[in-house]
């Protein structure tokens, strides 16, 4: 069993869903409340890694961290250093490639919520910020909780992108599903299966959590 | 899946209807092939030269790590044959019994460095000491577990005493082709590469490349072996004949490897 790619891919996991809580969040809330006539631009480009194949993915990232993207050449000036093969680099793939999962559960959970609830508490005199975090964000909750653990579970199975970008450096971009894929190409099927099991327990977990808290959200 | 799928049986009804079309019997018309990356420059000349001399009988190559192909071959893959970047790979196949015959040397590989144009890094004055130079932040190589090109570069790095120097800057490919992708996409600076990709466009116009002396890693034996159970055996050793005959050896050199003897 590869620790190293363990604690690896929870780190990366635990990094990308508090990213895309920061990032998430907002996007999803204006989503919930904008009537702009283009907004299906906005949630078509958030679905976007959904349906794309991550080798596609994997490929526009390889091109845009290399020193011929502005974008490559600007964080090796910074940093000294590449972004692909980086952990940085992962994280900014991540955060990309598990987007959706993220903002569309926000958005669906944000919508439920009662809009008399919100409009009352601009009535009272709350700011549109006050209101957010004291109506719309603690109503939205379970939802919001559920694209969280979506988004973690989402990370921890990445497999395409890191197989890409990464260059397999152990305790940077060896992630677990690399880390299984690497044992069984070696016919190494004692330690594939005791990784593959691991992930195996922590997915199901995750996901009696998601369906949990859905069904919670769903009759409050 | 469900596409291909439809196309087969349509393929298979069709057949079925018009079997006064058929050829020459029920000889199959194809032979697929499991071919170590680095080989692939080679091994499409061959294979296009093989087809024209054997009146359009189609050689499917699927390109690949010979760790991996090893792997999917223990596991019942249908190929026919398989050309290994190394004597090992195919050697494991026959002691699985999943062989027809002897496995068979067709080449020995030479290993290079690559840096793109530009690159600042003299090879001809410092040797492999080269690479420790500040200005290589990534090394590609190919994974040493699954491609023999992989360990050969380790081996040749610590040889030349720099590996524990740039271990921690070297990165990993699957194969020696996804090496070559992130040294080409300047993701890294150097790569450690067969001489038979470096030596081909895109690379051979995008950088220049340095063999690496071959007294410090391991010779690198390709080997191949027909595999047992193959759709087409006759084919599959009509074409390994090929390879190891003369017009195969023409091509082999020409695209920079070794021979063994004749």
């Amino acid at each position: 069993m590869d620790l190293l790619a363990l604690r690896l891919s929870f780190v990366l996991a635990g990094l990308t869903t508090a990213a895309l809580l920061v990032i998430g969040l907002p996007i999803a809330h204006w989503l919930s409340t904008t009537r702009w006539r283009w907004k299906v631009l906005v949630e078509a480009t958030v679905a976007l890694p959904l349906v794309l194949p991550p080798t596609v993915l994997g490929f526009y990232l390889l091109v845009s961290f290399g020193p011929r993207s502005p974008l490559g050449r600007a964080f090796t000036a910074a940093t000294g250093h590449t972004l692909a093969f980086s952990f940085e680099g992962l994280l900014l793939a991540s955060i990309l490639y598990s987007l959706p999962f993220a903002v569309q559960p926000f958005a669906a959970a944000l919508a439920r919520v009662d809009r008399r609830l919100v409009e009352a508490a601009h009535g009272l005199g709350a700011s549109p910020l006050r209101t957010f975090f004291v109506v719309s964000l603690p109503l939205a909750l379970p939802g919001i909780v559920a694209g969280a653990v979506l988004t973690f579970a989402h990370t921890l199975g990445e497999f395409g992108v890191v197989l890409m970008v990464g260059g397999n450096v152990p305790g940077s971009t060896r992630t677990l599903s690399i880390s299984v894929f690497d044992a069984v190409e070696q016919l190494d099927y004692a330690t594939a299966g005791r990784t593959s099991l691991v992930l195996l327990a922590v997915s199901f977990a995750v996901l009696v959590v998601t369906y949990t808290l859905q069904h919670r959200s769903l009759l409050a | 899946m469900r596409g291909s799928s439809l196309v087969l049986a349509l393929a298979a009804a069709s057949g079925a209807a018009l079997p006064a079309l058929a050829r020459s019997g029920d000889a199959p018309r194809a032979v697929s092939v499991a071919v170590a990356a680095n080989l692939k420059p080679a091994f499409e000349e061959i294979a296009a030269e093989w087809k024209a001399k054997n009146h359009g009988v189609e050689v499917r190559a699927t390109y690949g790590s010979s760790g991996n192909f090893f792997s999917q071959i223990a596991n019942g893959a249908p190929f026919d044959l398989f050309l290994a970047a190394d004597a090992e790979f195919p050697a494991r196949v026959v002691e699985k019994g999943l062989a027809e015959g002897k496995a068979f040397t067709y080449a020995y590989g030479k290993l290079v460095v690559w840096v793109p144009k530009g690159s600042p890094l003299d090879f001809d004055r410092r040797g492999l000491a080269a690479v420790t130079d500040p200005t290589v932040k990534r090394i590609a190589i190919a994974s040493p577990q699954l491609a023999p090109y992989g360990r050969a570069a380790q081996a040749a790095l610590q040889a030349a005493g720099v590996y524990d120097a740039v271990k921690d800057r070297i990165v990993l490919g699957q194969t020696v082709s996804q090496a070559a992708q992130f040294v080409e996409s300047g993701n890294a600076q150097i790569g450690f590469l067969p001489q038979s990709l470096a030596s081909v466009p895109p690379l051979s116009d995008e950088g220049r490349s340095w063999l690496v002396p071959p007294s410090i890693y391991p010779r690198i034996e390709q080997a191949g072996v027909v595999l047992k159970g193959a759709k087409s055996a006759t084919l599959a050793r009509a074409l390994a004949a090929f390879i190891t005959g003369a017009a195969g050896r023409a091509a082999l050199e020409k695209h920079g490897y070794a021979l063994p003897p004749g």
